[in-house]
């Protein structure tokens, strides 16, 4: 193999793990390398492990020297977002509240990467218990863009997008709650997929808003993403909200990508007014591609997207507000005693404030008000009552189409600081990403080049019924081989 | 604080409105959310796990025996059952709860609307009077850990310098059973209240669903109670006593309650809403959280659960598991046994009804089955302050007791001796009565010789016999058996006694 | 609280409820964010009528149970391992008050 190791995509690592051309502890030990060239650079990791990557790394290679059958991906690195939990190293949430915290077991989605033999680089950095779109909102200082480290590469799971994209790692898991997989793939230009809501357990995965929340793949090909999708995917019985359904073919799908009269339909809502142009006129082009190869494509309306932000933006903080209350400074985590003899109550609440960042207490807030007594009907029940309209809404256009398409984000990535003003400018980048959410659908984003504007790249999402992850993969993966892919030279 | 008023006096001027709310405790095998054991007193943090301590990333699963005991308990409380309901979240900060929101029911109980009729003892021993107490709902949710008070005198809160916990009950199946108002005579008050709580606790016995024991915190009560003067609706404001554990104990809370509430009515104050402790020790009350605006749990669904929506077929076929109810198995057991209403009452009082049966059904009839256990064995329970159930002799060995006693092999006084042998350990009747020497001598070689010997002491005696005055043969008997050690058959002594004096 | 606005003070009183000990300073912020964001979120209660049905769950599953079966858990020593301090085999958490 070339010294490009660390460019290549994950299913050409592992052709060439079947061909001997390389090893596990080879590839395993360039990525570190890499990791410790670029990272100071990205902060896209909050802790590497080198010590147990390299250990599995080994494992596999001799277990494929004794001529055992290996999974697909056996061997090849991956990046692991720190909401995950992984038994023996830290998992912090991007959040001093777990500073220093070591989960005593690991999530469902670690336990399969484990039996699949890929070696856990290390954790990737995040706004704070997933509650950003920029990751500026991490207790351990911003991951940064690869493409331009002045600017965001998303968020909430940037540090996985970053590694991504920075090519620190071939693979890497990310959670998407509104957004926070395809938004980042998009700022970033690499594959970033939400599955269907109970198609990934979230078991172990720290909970930021549990009606909302999936794990997801994030690569730089399509077919990487399905073949880590078809890794973590799958029922566990130890989440209640997990489907009890074989997972969708979509390593299948990804490598078939044939749009021939596959009928898309273009989202009205989710472009036009409040779109760069760059972003616009890139996704404009895409669609023309899907339909110069044989798609069929029409215009969908979707008029309750328009109030899928306001629905998120009520739904999602009084889910957080009560996921967050257990970390009370009691069992684990951080304690601040305020003063001398403080009861239990006051070390919470101190402990709470000190260990919380802004983001997370003004959404922890704003929750605790939507669900109190005479404003649960007219916030959180309203906003319920939208989830179900947004639903309807693609119910109605999956009558009418295959796969739904839209930008992933309405712009391309933005200077570092520039919204962190203004906590309503940001929540508004999520337009697009949110429905999918809301619905419990399941939604890809893929890089489809860079803006003529600003020169970052753009993402087009791909949108399909629950349980139908694989349309996303086979339309994704035809429009792949369409687009110039934008290709990252060097950190800039 | 104002003046406790009698509670005589109180229902002058007063009606109480009183709920109870009662937690049974499952005794399911699990815990209600995760698969950790739920023994009674494990070492500490023993019988958890990362859903149970509430440790980020951790979901929960619903028991599927937890839901089979609540719709057994709703049925047997003449309930609807749910046909789809949900979890809901339950939120608020205390350190005992792991996630600190507890996993409970809302709006939505898996049961609701039924009712119970219990009958309250008359006090002067007449027979007694039947209530209908309604039930508003049963609903599923879990319990909190435990916490040890350390640095404060005999591990109160007050005064501890800190706490340790153990979350081994954390996550344990609860079933909250809620009242309707109970609105009864007043002075019936604290005996319905009573009874009720003593009839739930017959009742999930009977189901074998909880072990619904107060002392252990298995069943735990809380009464609600408040006052309206009389004539009035106005409502007035409740007090809420928590966790009284035993059954006077919940009689004796009502009492207080009513008195505490009349004395703060009638100086013209307010009742502050509260919750309030039970004292053992003088039967008094005192007040712990106050409830206020603040106390607002922000319940919603709980998005980590799927609803429970029971089918119908699955109803049908639990209703089907019900036992007896236990007013109706009373009836039907007074009726075939012949007891009086008394002895009815004295059995149940002696908490010997489940052992009556098992004599009766091991071969003994009623009233040899009543006569010990409510005699001999009731006596033996009161002397040592033992429950009943817990001497140490099963139904069977009472049985097999009274069937050597039927067989002519002991009289009843050498009985005593051998429940003696028995609870002492000294192993079954038969080898009791062996390995005393208990067995009545029924040689007539024997018998023939001490019964001419008690001729011979008591001429006068035998002369009347003689003469015709056969009751007195019963002085004679006497003495053979004093001589005999109560080792021989009155019976035979008797006819030995007429024969040789005819 | 009002239902157009939320005050400073209601902000303490949620700040209470969610035991976070805000500062001076984040009270004031938070009263003057929240405001401007529940203005925006607010359209939710113009937007699905009585006859639309509140959404708890993405998926349409029901009775997703389990059987009472004894799983090993954690041991004491890995359920303690995070603690910021531990006696006895248990949490050692600062005094609580207002219960008994
Ligand atoms: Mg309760
Ligand atoms: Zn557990």
């Amino acid at each position: 193999m070339t010294t490009d190791v660390t460019t290549a995509s994950a299913a050409s690592i592992a052709e060439a793990f079947a061909d001997g051309d390389t090893t596990s502890v080879e590839v395993t030990q360039a990525h570190l390398e890499r990791i410790a060239s670029v990272d100071e650079r990205l902060n896209a990791f909050l802790h590497v492990d080198a010590e147990g990557a390299l250990a599995t790394a080994a494992e596999v290679d001799a277990r494929r020297a004794a001529g055992e059958e290996l999974p697909a991906l056996a061997g090849v690195p991956i990046a692991v977002k720190d909401l995950i939990n992984t038994a023996g190293q830290p998992t912090t949430a991007g959040s001093k509240m777990l500073e220093g915290w070591i989960p005593p077991y690991d999530a469902t989605v670690v336990t399969r990467l484990r039996a699949a033999g890929l070696p856990i680089l290390g954790k990737t950095n995040l706004d704070e218990f997933a509650m950003g779109s920029s990751n500026e909102h991490s207790a351990y200082g911003p991951a940064r863009n690869p493409w331009d480290t002045s600017r965001i590469p998303g968020g909430s799971s940037g540090g996985s997008a970053a590694a991504v994209a920075g090519y620190e790692a071939p693979l890497a898991l990310g959670t998407d709650t509104g957004g926070s997989i395809r938004q980042p793939g998009a700022m970033t230009g690499i594959v970033g997929v939400k599955p269907t809501y109970g198609g990934v357990s979230r078991y172990g995965v720290i909970a930021m808003a549990s009606s909302l929340d999936q794990v997801g793949p994030m690569a730089r090909t399509v077919l990487d993403a399905a073949l880590l999708h078809e890794i973590v995917a799958g029922h566990d019985p130890m989440d209640s909200t997990s489907i009890e359904r074989p997972v969708p073919p979509v390593v299948e799908a990804a490598r078939r990508g044939d749009v021939t009269g596959l009928r898309i339909g273009v989202v009205r809502e989710l472009g036009g007014e409040g779109f760069q142009p760059g972003v616009q006129s890139a996704f404009d082009r895409a669609v023309e591609q899907l339909a110069q190869s044989g798609a069929e494509i029409v215009e969908v309306g979707c008029p309750s997207f328009a109030h899928g932000i306001a629905a998120y933006y009520l739904v999602m903080p009084s889910e957080v507000s009560s996921n967050l209350a257990r970390f009370d400074a009691m069992r684990y985590g951080l304690r601040t005693v305020p003063h001398q003899g403080a009861s239990a109550e006051q070390v919470m609440a101190a402990s709470r404030d000190a260990g919380f960042g802004d983001e997370v207490k003004r959404r922890i807030i704003l929750g605790t008000y939507a669900l109190s007594s005479g404003y649960y009907d007219a916030y959180y029940g309203s906003a319920q009552k939208v989830r179900t309209l947004i639903a309807r809404d693609f119910e109605a256009a999956f009558e009418q189409v295959d796969v739904l398409v839209s930008p992933t984000a309405p712009t391309t990535a933005w200077k570092l600081g520039e919204k962190s003003d203004d906590p309503l400018s940001m929540y508004l980048e999520d337009i697009a990403t949110i429905p999918a959410n809301l619905a419990g659908v399941p939604g890809l984003s893929l890089p489809v080049g860079l803006a003529e504007d600003s020169g970052l790249p753009v993402g087009v999402q791909f949108l399909a019924p629950a349980m139908a992850d694989d349309r996303l993969y086979n339309a994704a993966a035809a429009l792949e081989r369409l687009v110039d892919t934008p290709k990252l030279e060097e950190v800039r | 604080m104002t003046a406790l008023v009698a509670f005589e006096d109180a229902l002058t001027r007063y009606d109480p409105v009183m709920g109870l709310e009662v937690h049974v405790e499952l005794n399911t095998a699990t815990k209600m959310f995760c698969s950790c054991a739920t023994t009674f007193g494990a070492e500490p943090n023993t019988q958890v796990c990362p859903v149970c301590l509430g440790l980020p990333g951790a979901l929960p699963v619903v028991n599927a025996k937890g839901v089979e005991s609540a719709i057994r308990i709703g049925l047997a409380l003449n309930c609807e059952i749910a046909e789809w309901c949900r979890f809901a979240r339950k939120n608020y900060f205390y350190p005992d709860m792991p996630k600190n929101f507890q996993t409970s029911q809302y709006d939505e109980p898996i049961a609701f609307d039924g009712y119970v009729d219990l009958t309250v003892p008359a006090e002067d021993g007449g027979e007694g009077e039947t209530y209908r107490i309604e039930i508003e709902r049963a609903h599923m949710e879990e319990d909190t850990g435990k916490s040890l008070h350390v640095g404060g005198a005999t591990g109160r809160i007050h005064g501890a310098s800190h706490s340790l916990l153990d979350y081994n009950r954390a996550g344990i199946p609860l079933i909250e059973i809620v009242t309707k108002t109970i609105e009864v005579p007043g002075e019936k008050a604290p005996a319905v209240a009573r009874a009720y709580v003593n009839y739930l606790r017959d009742l999930m016995v009977a189901l074998d669903v909880s072990d619904a024991r107060m002392d252990q915190g298995s069943l735990r009560a809380d009464v609600n109670l408040s006052l309206k003067p009389r004539g009035s609706d106005v409502l007035g404001t409740r007090s809420e006593t928590k966790n009284v554990n035993s059954f006077r104990s919940v009689e004796r809370a009502v009492r207080y309650e009513i008195g505490r509430h009349a004395g703060i009515l009638d100086a013209g104050e307010k009742v502050v809403q509260e919750t309030r402790h039970f004292h053992e020790a003088d039967g008094s009350t005192s007040a712990g959280r106050e409830k206020s605006d603040a106390e607002d749990y922000r319940y919603f669904p709980e998005p980590d659960l799927a609803p429970v929506a029971p089918s119908r077929e699955w109803v049908e076929e639990l209703r089907r598991t019900l036992p007896e109810p236990p007013a109706e198995r009373r009836k039907r057991l007074q009726a075939e046994w012949g007891f009086s209403d008394l002895d009815m009452r004295d059995t149940v009082g002696a908490g010997a009804l489940d052992l009556v049966a098992a004599t009766i059904a091991a071969g003994t009839t009623p009233a040899a089955a009543k006569k010990w256990w409510l005699g001999e064995l009731a006596r033996r329970s009161n002397e040592t302050g033992t429950e009943i159930a817990e001497l140490g002799i099963t139904p069977q060995q009472v049985a097999e007791i009274q069937g050597l006693i039927d067989a002519g092999r002991i009289n009843d006084k050498l009985a005593r001796s051998v429940f003696d042998g028995v609870l002492a350990g000294e192993g079954t009747p038969e080898e009791v009565v062996v390995s005393r020497g208990l067995e009545v001598v029924s040689d007539d070689g024997a018998l023939s010789e001490a019964v001419d010997q008690a001729i011979a002491d008591n001429p006068d005696v035998a002369d009347k016999i003689r003469g015709g005055k056969v009751q007195a043969a019963g002085a004679l008997i006497g003495a053979v058996m004093k001589q005999m050690r109560g080792q021989a058959d009155a019976a035979r002594v008797r006819e030995l006694i007429l024969e040789k004096l005819s | 609280m009002s239902s157009s606005a939320i005050s400073r003070d209601d902000v303490a009183h949620l700040a209470s409820l969610a035991r976070i000990d805000l500062s001076e300073d984040e009270l004031d912020r938070l009263g003057a964010e929240l405001p401007a964001i529940l203005e925006h979120v607010k359209v939710v209660q113009q937007v699905a009528g009585d006859d639309v049905p509140a959404m708890s769950h993405p998926i349409p599953v029901t009775n997703v149970l389990r059987a009472d079966e004894v799983r090993t858990g954690l041991t004491p020593e890995q359920a303690l391992s995070g603690a910021p301090d531990a006696e006895e085999q248990r949490f050692s958490v600062p005094q609580i008050l207002g219960e008994e």
